[in-house]
Protein backbone atom coordinates (compact mmCIF):
# COMPACT_ATOMS: atom_id res chain seq x y z
CA UNK A 1 0.00 0.00 0.00
CA UNK A 2 2.62 2.38 0.90
CA UNK A 3 4.52 1.83 -2.04
CA UNK A 4 1.44 2.19 -4.31
CA UNK A 5 0.71 5.89 -2.33
CA UNK A 6 4.15 6.70 -3.04
CA UNK A 7 3.96 5.60 -7.11
CA UNK A 8 1.10 8.26 -7.41
CA UNK A 9 2.54 11.16 -4.99
CA UNK A 10 3.95 13.35 -7.50
CA UNK A 11 4.94 16.17 -4.90
CA UNK A 12 8.57 17.17 -3.85
CA UNK A 13 10.65 14.84 -1.75
CA UNK A 14 13.08 16.09 1.03
CA UNK A 15 16.85 15.49 0.14
CA UNK A 16 17.18 13.59 4.34
CA UNK A 17 14.83 12.68 6.21
CA UNK A 18 14.90 14.82 9.07
CA UNK A 19 13.75 17.94 6.46
CA UNK A 20 9.98 18.05 6.69
CA UNK A 21 8.08 19.89 3.77
CA UNK A 22 4.77 20.18 5.64
CA UNK A 23 2.98 22.66 7.28
CA UNK A 24 6.12 24.43 6.25
CA UNK A 25 9.76 23.63 5.76
CA UNK A 26 11.38 22.46 9.11
CA UNK A 27 13.51 20.40 10.46
CA UNK A 28 12.90 17.68 12.91
CA UNK A 29 15.14 15.40 15.13
CA UNK A 30 14.32 13.00 17.29
CA UNK A 31 15.57 13.67 21.89
CA UNK A 32 16.39 10.93 23.99
CA UNK A 33 15.63 11.30 27.81
CA UNK A 34 18.65 11.21 28.30
CA UNK A 35 18.65 14.52 26.37
CA UNK A 36 20.79 13.40 23.63
CA UNK A 37 19.54 14.32 20.39
CA UNK A 38 19.67 12.92 16.53
CA UNK A 39 19.07 14.33 13.48
CA UNK A 40 18.43 10.57 11.68
CA UNK A 41 14.40 9.79 13.37
CA UNK A 42 15.49 5.96 12.25
CA UNK A 43 17.58 5.14 14.89
CA UNK A 44 17.43 2.04 17.25
CA UNK A 45 19.11 3.11 20.20
CA UNK A 46 20.59 6.03 21.76
CA UNK A 47 24.43 5.81 21.38
CA UNK A 48 25.23 7.87 24.47
CA UNK A 49 23.07 6.40 26.76
CA UNK A 50 22.04 3.17 25.58
CA UNK A 51 18.34 3.37 25.55
CA UNK A 52 15.85 2.05 22.87
CA UNK A 53 12.91 3.71 23.71
CA UNK A 54 12.94 6.38 25.21
CA UNK A 55 13.01 8.90 21.82
CA UNK A 56 10.43 11.77 21.29
CA UNK A 57 10.29 13.45 18.22
CA UNK A 58 12.02 17.10 18.60
CA UNK A 59 10.69 20.07 16.44
CA UNK A 60 14.03 22.09 15.34
CA UNK A 61 13.96 25.73 15.15
CA UNK A 62 14.63 27.46 11.91
CA UNK A 63 17.20 29.88 13.07
CA UNK A 64 20.61 29.30 14.73
CA UNK A 65 24.68 30.39 15.04
CA UNK A 66 27.51 28.73 12.97
CA UNK A 67 29.70 26.87 15.06
CA UNK A 68 32.55 26.46 12.07
CA UNK A 69 32.71 26.06 8.68
CA UNK A 70 35.09 25.54 5.61
CA UNK A 71 34.90 26.67 1.76
CA UNK A 72 34.87 24.27 -0.34
CA UNK A 73 36.34 24.89 -3.89
CA UNK A 74 37.41 21.11 -4.60
CA UNK A 75 34.46 18.58 -5.26
CA UNK A 76 32.76 16.18 -7.22
CA UNK A 77 32.02 16.63 -10.87
CA UNK A 78 29.02 18.40 -11.31
CA UNK A 79 28.93 20.31 -7.88
CA UNK A 80 29.81 24.13 -8.23
CA UNK A 81 32.33 25.15 -6.43
CA UNK A 82 33.18 27.54 -4.09
CA UNK A 83 30.55 26.72 -1.84
CA UNK A 84 30.56 27.38 1.80
CA UNK A 85 29.43 24.31 4.02
CA UNK A 86 29.03 24.91 7.74
CA UNK A 87 28.34 23.33 11.24
CA UNK A 88 25.10 25.16 12.53
CA UNK A 89 24.38 25.03 16.70
CA UNK A 90 20.52 25.43 17.03
CA UNK A 91 19.24 26.82 20.27
CA UNK A 92 17.91 22.85 21.06
CA UNK A 93 21.40 21.65 21.45
CA UNK A 94 21.99 20.38 18.20
CA UNK A 95 24.17 20.52 15.48
CA UNK A 96 23.37 20.57 11.54
CA UNK A 97 25.83 20.20 8.50
CA UNK A 98 24.71 22.47 5.77
CA UNK A 99 25.34 24.84 2.95
CA UNK A 100 25.75 28.31 4.23
CA UNK A 101 24.05 30.62 1.28
CA UNK A 102 24.61 34.33 0.94
CA UNK A 103 27.81 34.62 2.27
CA UNK A 104 31.08 35.17 -0.05
CA UNK A 105 33.38 32.37 0.30
CA UNK A 106 36.28 34.67 -0.79
CA UNK A 107 34.88 36.63 2.39
CA UNK A 108 34.67 34.01 4.58
CA UNK A 109 37.94 33.24 4.15
CA UNK A 110 39.69 36.74 4.79
CA UNK A 111 37.72 37.08 7.56
CA UNK A 112 36.70 33.96 9.30
CA UNK A 113 35.67 35.41 12.73
CA UNK A 114 32.93 37.16 10.82
CA UNK A 115 31.20 33.93 10.38
CA UNK A 116 31.89 32.34 14.21
CA UNK A 117 28.74 32.56 15.74
CA UNK A 118 26.85 34.51 12.70
CA UNK A 119 23.30 34.23 12.75
CA UNK A 120 21.74 32.30 10.65
CA UNK A 121 18.50 31.04 9.01
CA UNK A 122 16.41 27.86 7.23
CA UNK A 123 15.95 28.15 3.63
CA UNK A 124 14.84 25.62 1.19
CA UNK A 125 14.61 25.14 -2.58
CA UNK A 126 14.96 22.22 -5.21
CA UNK A 127 18.10 20.80 -5.51
CA UNK A 128 17.27 18.23 -8.33
CA UNK A 129 14.67 15.58 -9.94
CA UNK A 130 14.82 11.95 -8.54
CA UNK A 131 14.01 8.86 -10.92
CA UNK A 132 10.50 9.00 -10.38
CA UNK A 133 10.56 12.40 -11.45
CA UNK A 134 10.01 13.84 -8.26
CA UNK A 135 11.30 17.40 -7.28
CA UNK A 136 13.96 16.88 -4.76
CA UNK A 137 14.28 19.98 -1.85
CA UNK A 138 17.70 20.44 -0.06
CA UNK A 139 17.58 22.74 2.87
CA UNK A 140 20.84 25.45 3.39
CA UNK A 141 21.43 28.19 6.40
CA UNK A 142 21.66 32.24 4.90
CA UNK A 143 22.02 35.24 7.05
CA UNK A 144 19.46 35.76 9.53
CA UNK A 145 17.42 38.89 7.86
CA UNK A 146 15.69 39.91 11.37
CA UNK B 1 49.61 -10.47 28.72
CA UNK B 2 53.56 -11.32 27.55
CA UNK B 3 55.97 -8.72 26.36
CA UNK B 4 55.87 -8.26 22.51
CA UNK B 5 59.35 -6.80 20.30
CA UNK B 6 59.43 -5.73 16.69
CA UNK B 7 62.26 -8.49 15.35
CA UNK B 8 61.89 -6.99 11.85
CA UNK B 9 60.44 -3.94 9.60
CA UNK B 10 60.20 -3.48 5.58
CA UNK B 11 58.54 -1.08 3.48
CA UNK B 12 58.41 0.01 -0.46
CA UNK B 13 58.77 3.45 -1.45
CA UNK B 14 55.08 4.89 -1.35
CA UNK B 15 54.70 5.93 -4.63
CA UNK B 16 52.13 4.96 -7.48
CA UNK B 17 52.27 1.02 -9.03
CA UNK B 18 49.65 0.70 -11.65
CA UNK B 19 51.47 -2.32 -13.05
CA UNK B 20 51.25 -4.49 -9.78
CA UNK B 21 48.46 -5.75 -7.59
CA UNK B 22 47.91 -5.82 -3.97
CA UNK B 23 49.03 -8.81 -3.16
CA UNK B 24 52.27 -8.31 -4.79
CA UNK B 25 52.79 -4.97 -2.90
CA UNK B 26 51.93 -6.65 0.55
CA UNK B 27 54.14 -9.51 -0.25
CA UNK B 28 57.15 -7.07 -1.63
CA UNK B 29 57.07 -5.35 2.01
CA UNK B 30 56.67 -8.75 3.77
CA UNK B 31 59.48 -10.37 2.03
CA UNK B 32 61.83 -7.55 3.44
CA UNK B 33 60.11 -7.19 6.71
CA UNK B 34 61.55 -11.49 6.85
CA UNK B 35 64.66 -10.74 5.86
CA UNK B 36 65.34 -7.92 8.15
CA UNK B 37 64.15 -10.39 10.99
CA UNK B 38 66.41 -13.23 9.52
CA UNK B 39 63.68 -15.45 9.36
CA UNK B 40 61.27 -16.75 6.59
CA UNK B 41 57.71 -17.36 6.01
CA UNK B 42 58.17 -20.67 7.41
CA UNK B 43 58.64 -19.20 10.64
CA UNK B 44 55.72 -17.32 11.00
CA UNK B 45 52.46 -18.26 12.86
CA UNK B 46 49.91 -15.52 12.18
CA UNK B 47 49.11 -13.39 9.84
CA UNK B 48 47.62 -9.97 10.22
CA UNK B 49 46.40 -8.17 7.17
CA UNK B 50 45.66 -4.72 6.72
CA UNK B 51 44.34 -3.09 3.63
CA UNK B 52 40.69 -1.02 3.08
CA UNK B 53 39.65 -0.80 -0.62
CA UNK B 54 40.14 -4.51 -1.33
CA UNK B 55 38.98 -5.50 2.32
CA UNK B 56 36.14 -8.23 0.49
CA UNK B 57 39.33 -9.67 -1.31
CA UNK B 58 41.24 -11.85 0.87
CA UNK B 59 44.04 -9.87 0.75
CA UNK B 60 46.35 -11.43 3.87
CA UNK B 61 45.68 -15.21 2.00
CA UNK B 62 46.78 -13.97 -1.40
CA UNK B 63 50.21 -12.19 -0.23
CA UNK B 64 50.83 -16.36 1.07
CA UNK B 65 50.12 -17.23 -1.96
CA UNK B 66 52.54 -15.01 -3.46
CA UNK B 67 55.21 -15.53 -0.71
CA UNK B 68 54.27 -18.93 1.00
CA UNK B 69 50.98 -21.11 0.98
CA UNK B 70 51.83 -22.49 4.80
CA UNK B 71 48.26 -22.72 6.23
CA UNK B 72 48.53 -20.19 8.87
CA UNK B 73 45.35 -18.54 10.56
CA UNK B 74 45.04 -14.92 8.45
CA UNK B 75 42.65 -12.32 9.46
CA UNK B 76 41.88 -9.28 7.14
CA UNK B 77 41.34 -6.10 8.69
CA UNK B 78 39.82 -3.25 7.75
CA UNK B 79 39.55 0.18 9.97
CA UNK B 80 39.71 3.36 7.82
CA UNK B 81 43.17 5.04 7.93
CA UNK B 82 43.66 2.75 11.21
CA UNK B 83 43.44 -0.12 9.29
CA UNK B 84 47.29 -0.83 9.24
CA UNK B 85 47.41 -0.05 12.82
CA UNK B 86 44.76 -2.29 13.90
CA UNK B 87 46.42 -5.53 11.98
CA UNK B 88 49.87 -4.65 14.22
CA UNK B 89 47.75 -4.78 17.18
CA UNK B 90 46.01 -7.95 16.41
CA UNK B 91 49.13 -9.32 15.08
CA UNK B 92 50.66 -7.93 18.83
CA UNK B 93 47.87 -9.44 20.78
CA UNK B 94 48.32 -12.43 19.40
CA UNK B 95 51.68 -12.62 20.84
CA UNK B 96 51.36 -10.93 24.02
CA UNK B 97 47.81 -13.63 24.60
CA UNK B 98 50.22 -16.81 23.88
CA UNK B 99 48.76 -17.46 20.84
CA UNK B 100 51.97 -17.76 19.15
CA UNK B 101 55.47 -16.94 19.28
CA UNK B 102 55.81 -15.08 15.82
CA UNK B 103 53.19 -12.57 14.13
CA UNK B 104 53.43 -10.65 11.03
CA UNK B 105 51.41 -7.49 10.25
CA UNK B 106 51.22 -5.90 6.87
CA UNK B 107 49.32 -2.98 5.60
CA UNK B 108 49.18 -2.26 2.20
CA UNK B 109 46.91 -0.26 -0.35
CA UNK B 110 46.50 0.79 -3.59
CA UNK B 111 44.54 4.03 -4.16
CA UNK B 112 46.22 5.27 -7.83
CA UNK B 113 44.66 8.56 -8.05
CA UNK B 114 42.09 8.22 -5.99
CA UNK B 115 41.47 12.33 -5.98
CA UNK B 116 38.86 13.36 -3.12
CA UNK B 117 37.61 10.43 -0.60
CA UNK B 118 33.80 11.07 1.68
CA UNK B 119 31.33 12.24 1.09
CA UNK B 120 29.34 10.08 -1.72
CA UNK B 121 27.00 7.62 -1.13
CA UNK B 122 24.72 4.99 -3.56
CA UNK B 123 21.27 5.31 -4.61
CA UNK B 124 19.40 7.78 -6.56
CA UNK B 125 22.17 10.36 -7.42
CA UNK B 126 19.17 13.37 -7.10
CA UNK B 127 19.61 12.12 -2.91
CA UNK B 128 23.06 12.67 -2.50
CA UNK B 129 23.76 15.49 -0.63
CA UNK B 130 27.08 16.35 -1.17
CA UNK B 131 27.07 19.86 -1.59
CA UNK B 132 23.46 20.61 -1.73
CA UNK B 133 23.69 19.99 2.37
CA UNK B 134 27.27 20.89 3.14
CA UNK B 135 30.28 18.64 2.28
CA UNK B 136 31.22 15.51 4.07
CA UNK B 137 34.60 15.61 1.99
CA UNK B 138 38.00 14.40 4.25
CA UNK B 139 39.27 18.04 3.10
CA UNK B 140 35.75 20.08 4.01
CA UNK B 141 35.65 17.51 7.73
CA UNK B 142 39.56 18.30 8.30
CA UNK B 143 39.27 21.83 7.21
CA UNK B 144 36.34 22.55 10.09
CA UNK B 145 38.76 20.69 12.72
CA UNK B 146 41.35 23.46 12.52
CA UNK B 147 38.46 26.07 11.63
CA UNK B 148 37.70 24.95 15.25
CA UNK B 149 40.94 25.63 16.38
CA UNK B 150 41.29 29.45 15.13
CA UNK B 151 37.62 30.08 16.39
CA UNK B 152 38.82 28.72 20.37
CA UNK B 153 42.32 29.75 20.14
CA UNK B 154 42.78 32.51 17.24
CA UNK B 155 45.08 30.09 15.50
CA UNK B 156 46.44 31.47 11.88
CA UNK B 157 46.25 30.00 8.58
CA UNK B 158 50.15 30.62 8.59
CA UNK B 159 50.39 28.12 11.02
CA UNK B 160 48.92 25.21 9.68
CA UNK B 161 50.92 26.13 6.32
CA UNK B 162 54.27 25.92 8.31
CA UNK B 163 53.35 22.35 9.51
CA UNK B 164 53.38 21.18 5.75
CA UNK B 165 56.86 23.28 5.04
CA UNK B 166 57.95 20.94 8.03
CA UNK B 167 57.23 18.12 6.87
CA UNK B 168 57.99 18.37 2.98
CA UNK B 169 61.53 19.82 4.36
CA UNK B 170 61.71 16.46 6.38
CA UNK B 171 60.46 14.02 3.47
CA UNK B 172 63.43 15.81 1.60
CA UNK B 173 65.40 13.11 3.96
CA UNK B 174 63.14 10.02 2.95
CA UNK B 175 63.94 7.95 0.32
CA UNK B 176 60.85 6.35 1.07
CA UNK B 177 58.51 9.09 0.31
CA UNK B 178 56.20 9.73 -2.37
CA UNK B 179 56.92 13.52 -2.48
CA UNK B 180 60.30 14.43 -1.73
CA UNK B 181 60.14 18.53 -2.89
CA UNK B 182 60.79 21.67 -0.63
CA UNK B 183 57.97 23.86 -0.36
CA UNK B 184 58.23 27.49 0.88
CA UNK B 185 55.40 29.21 3.35
CA UNK B 186 54.53 31.03 0.33
CA UNK B 187 54.20 28.30 -1.73
CA UNK B 188 51.79 26.98 0.80
CA UNK B 189 49.80 29.39 1.02
CA UNK B 190 49.30 30.38 -2.02
CA UNK B 191 48.81 26.96 -3.54
CA UNK B 192 45.65 25.91 -4.71
CA UNK B 193 42.66 26.10 -1.97
CA UNK B 194 40.73 22.39 -1.36
CA UNK B 195 38.73 23.08 1.48
CA UNK B 196 39.43 26.37 3.51
CA UNK B 197 41.90 26.44 5.07
CA UNK B 198 44.23 23.60 3.64
CA UNK B 199 45.35 24.15 0.39
CA UNK B 200 46.80 21.62 -2.25
CA UNK B 201 50.04 20.83 0.26
CA UNK B 202 48.58 21.41 3.28
CA UNK B 203 46.38 17.73 2.08
CA UNK B 204 47.83 14.46 1.47
CA UNK B 205 48.07 12.92 -1.87
CA UNK B 206 46.63 9.36 -2.41
CA UNK B 207 49.26 6.73 -3.48
CA UNK B 208 50.01 3.01 -3.25
CA UNK B 209 52.50 1.46 -0.82
CA UNK B 210 53.04 -1.43 1.63
CA UNK B 211 54.53 -2.09 5.23
CA UNK B 212 55.22 -4.75 7.56
CA UNK B 213 56.74 -5.81 10.72
CA UNK B 214 57.34 -9.04 12.56
CA UNK B 215 56.12 -9.03 16.21
CA UNK B 216 58.47 -11.73 18.52
CA UNK B 217 57.55 -12.77 22.10
CA UNK B 218 61.11 -12.47 24.52
CA UNK B 219 61.85 -15.97 23.99
CA UNK B 220 61.85 -15.87 20.28
CA UNK B 221 63.65 -12.34 20.79
CA UNK B 222 66.67 -14.12 22.02
CA UNK B 223 66.94 -17.10 20.15
CA UNK B 224 66.33 -14.62 17.05
CA UNK B 225 67.82 -11.60 17.68
CA UNK B 226 71.71 -12.42 17.67
CA UNK B 227 72.53 -9.65 20.16
CA UNK B 228 70.50 -6.93 17.53
CA UNK B 229 68.43 -4.74 20.38
CA UNK B 230 64.98 -4.28 19.27
CA UNK B 231 62.12 -2.17 20.34
CA UNK B 232 59.52 -3.99 22.88
CA UNK B 233 55.77 -2.71 21.96
CA UNK B 234 55.31 -0.70 25.64
CA UNK B 235 51.82 0.02 24.56
CA UNK B 236 49.22 -0.76 21.69
CA UNK B 237 45.83 1.39 22.27
CA UNK B 238 42.74 1.10 20.06
CA UNK B 239 39.92 3.46 20.51
CA UNK B 240 36.65 4.31 18.69
CA UNK B 241 34.38 7.85 18.94
CA UNK B 242 33.05 7.78 22.19
CA UNK B 243 29.41 9.71 22.40
CA UNK B 244 29.98 13.85 21.92
CA UNK B 245 27.53 16.25 20.90
CA UNK B 246 28.97 17.00 17.61
CA UNK B 247 30.31 14.03 16.80
CA UNK B 248 27.87 12.58 14.47
CA UNK B 249 27.36 16.14 12.41
CA UNK B 250 31.21 16.75 12.34
CA UNK B 251 33.41 13.70 13.70
CA UNK B 252 35.04 14.50 16.49
CA UNK B 253 39.08 13.40 16.00
CA UNK B 254 40.09 15.16 19.07
CA UNK B 255 38.21 13.24 22.04
CA UNK B 256 39.26 9.35 20.86
CA UNK B 257 42.64 10.38 20.56
CA UNK B 258 42.65 11.77 23.56
CA UNK B 259 41.58 8.95 24.99
CA UNK B 260 44.00 6.38 23.27
CA UNK B 261 46.79 8.86 23.92
CA UNK B 262 46.03 8.56 27.93
CA UNK B 263 45.50 5.42 27.60
CA UNK B 264 49.09 4.68 25.98
CA UNK B 265 51.34 6.51 27.71
CA UNK B 266 49.95 4.59 31.47
CA UNK B 267 50.15 1.58 29.90
CA UNK B 268 53.82 2.56 28.78
CA UNK B 269 54.44 4.34 32.10
CA UNK B 270 55.93 7.12 29.92
CA UNK B 271 54.89 10.51 29.24
CA UNK B 272 54.80 12.89 26.30
CA UNK B 273 58.71 14.67 27.47
CA UNK B 274 59.97 11.01 27.03
CA UNK B 275 58.89 10.21 23.53
CA UNK B 276 61.70 11.30 21.04
CA UNK B 277 59.66 11.01 18.21
CA UNK B 278 56.18 11.42 17.07
CA UNK B 279 54.54 10.03 13.86
CA UNK B 280 51.32 11.30 13.74
CA UNK B 281 47.98 11.39 11.28
CA UNK B 282 48.66 14.21 9.41
CA UNK B 283 46.19 13.61 6.41
CA UNK B 284 45.80 17.30 6.62
CA UNK B 285 48.09 20.20 7.78
CA UNK B 286 44.63 20.90 10.15
CA UNK B 287 45.14 17.85 11.85
CA UNK B 288 48.54 17.51 13.15
CA UNK B 289 47.98 20.92 14.77
CA UNK B 290 45.18 19.56 17.05
CA UNK B 291 47.01 16.53 17.70
CA UNK B 292 49.73 18.22 18.96
CA UNK B 293 47.25 19.19 21.94
CA UNK B 294 45.56 15.99 21.91
CA UNK B 295 48.82 13.90 22.38
CA UNK B 296 50.36 16.03 25.17
CA UNK B 297 53.31 17.33 22.78
CA UNK B 298 51.80 20.72 24.05
CA UNK B 299 49.22 21.99 26.37
CA UNK B 300 45.69 23.00 24.88
CA UNK B 301 45.64 25.96 23.20
CA UNK B 302 49.05 26.51 22.89
CA UNK B 303 49.88 24.68 19.21
CA UNK B 304 50.60 26.91 17.68
CA UNK B 305 52.97 28.71 19.46
CA UNK B 306 54.52 25.10 19.69
CA UNK B 307 54.75 25.73 15.72
CA UNK B 308 56.38 29.11 15.76
CA UNK B 309 58.79 27.90 18.62
CA UNK B 310 59.68 25.09 16.15
CA UNK B 311 57.63 22.28 17.53
CA UNK B 312 57.70 19.63 15.57
CA UNK B 313 60.62 20.48 13.99
CA UNK B 314 63.71 17.64 13.45
CA UNK B 315 66.16 18.79 15.82
CA UNK B 316 68.88 19.20 13.48
CA UNK B 317 66.54 21.99 11.99
CA UNK B 318 66.77 23.21 15.64
CA UNK B 319 63.57 21.94 16.60
CA UNK B 320 62.13 20.22 19.39
CA UNK B 321 59.66 17.09 19.73
CA UNK B 322 59.98 16.21 16.38
CA UNK B 323 56.54 14.80 14.61
CA UNK B 324 56.51 13.18 11.13
CA UNK B 325 60.31 13.51 10.51
CA UNK B 326 59.47 10.70 7.50
CA UNK B 327 57.88 13.70 5.92
CA UNK B 328 54.26 12.53 7.25
CA UNK B 329 51.47 11.53 5.14
CA UNK B 330 51.74 15.36 3.46
CA UNK B 331 54.64 14.29 1.75
CA UNK B 332 55.68 10.53 2.35
CA UNK B 333 51.96 9.63 1.29
CA UNK B 334 48.78 8.10 2.70
CA UNK B 335 48.46 4.76 1.00
CA UNK B 336 45.18 3.99 3.28
CA UNK B 337 45.99 0.62 4.67
CA UNK B 338 49.93 0.71 4.43
CA UNK B 339 49.71 3.79 6.61
CA UNK B 340 49.79 2.40 10.41
CA UNK B 341 52.49 -0.04 9.38
CA UNK B 342 54.86 2.61 7.96
CA UNK B 343 55.02 5.16 11.09
CA UNK B 344 55.74 1.89 13.40
CA UNK B 345 58.46 1.03 10.27
CA UNK B 346 59.47 4.60 10.96
CA UNK B 347 59.54 4.54 14.60
CA UNK B 348 61.30 1.38 14.71
CA UNK B 349 64.19 3.12 12.61
CA UNK B 350 64.56 5.79 14.83
CA UNK B 351 65.05 3.40 18.08
CA UNK B 352 67.50 1.06 16.50
CA UNK B 353 68.92 3.30 14.49
CA UNK B 354 69.02 1.83 11.75
CA UNK B 355 70.18 2.62 8.02
CA UNK B 356 67.21 2.73 6.20
CA UNK B 357 66.67 6.44 8.05
CA UNK B 358 69.74 7.18 8.13
CA UNK B 359 69.78 10.40 6.89
CA UNK B 360 66.86 11.41 9.44
CA UNK B 361 67.66 9.67 12.72
CA UNK B 362 66.42 11.45 15.92
CA UNK B 363 69.57 11.15 18.17
CA UNK B 364 69.46 8.74 21.33
CA UNK B 365 65.87 7.90 20.57
CA UNK B 366 64.55 5.63 23.35
CA UNK B 367 60.88 5.92 23.16
CA UNK B 368 58.78 6.78 20.03
CA UNK B 369 54.97 6.86 19.09
CA UNK B 370 52.63 5.92 16.15
CA UNK B 371 49.22 7.91 16.18
CA UNK B 372 46.67 7.25 13.28
CA UNK B 373 42.72 7.96 13.20
CA UNK B 374 40.68 6.04 10.90
CA UNK B 375 37.74 8.60 10.43
CA UNK B 376 34.42 7.02 11.28
CA UNK B 377 36.20 6.95 13.99
CA UNK B 378 38.99 4.68 15.30
CA UNK B 379 42.27 5.29 16.68
CA UNK B 380 45.67 3.82 17.33
CA UNK B 381 48.62 4.63 19.41
CA UNK B 382 51.28 2.35 19.34
CA UNK B 383 54.31 3.27 21.80
CA UNK B 384 57.96 1.91 21.46
CA UNK B 385 60.51 1.86 23.52
CA UNK B 386 64.05 0.18 23.31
Amino acid sequence: MAEQAQATDTGPRPIVPWLKLAPKPHLEGIKCACGAMYLDPKRIACSKCGETDKFKPLTLSDKGKVWVFSVVHQSYPGIKTPYVTAIVDLPEGISVRANLTDVDPAQAQKEPNKIFNLPVELVTGVAAKDREGHDVVAFSYRPSKN
Amino acid sequence: MRNVYVLGTGMIKFGRYPDKTVPQLGGEAALLALKDAGISIKDVEMLASGNLQQSNGMIGERILQQIGQTGIPVINVANACATGSTAFREAYMSVAAGMCDIAMAIGVEQMGKAGLLGGMGGGDPAYVTEGKVGSGTMPAVFGQAGIEHMRKYGTKMEHFAKISVKSHKHATKNPFSQYRNEVSLEDVMNARMIAYPNTLYMCCPTGDGAAAAILVSEDKLKQLAGGRKRPKVAASVLTSDPWTDRDLTLPDVSTLTRRASKLAYEKAGIGPKDIALTELHDCFATAELVHYENLGLCGDGEAGKFIDEGGGKHPSLGGKAPVNVSGGLLSKGHPLGATGVANICEVVWHLTQDDRAKERLVPNAKAGQAHVIGLGSACTINILTI
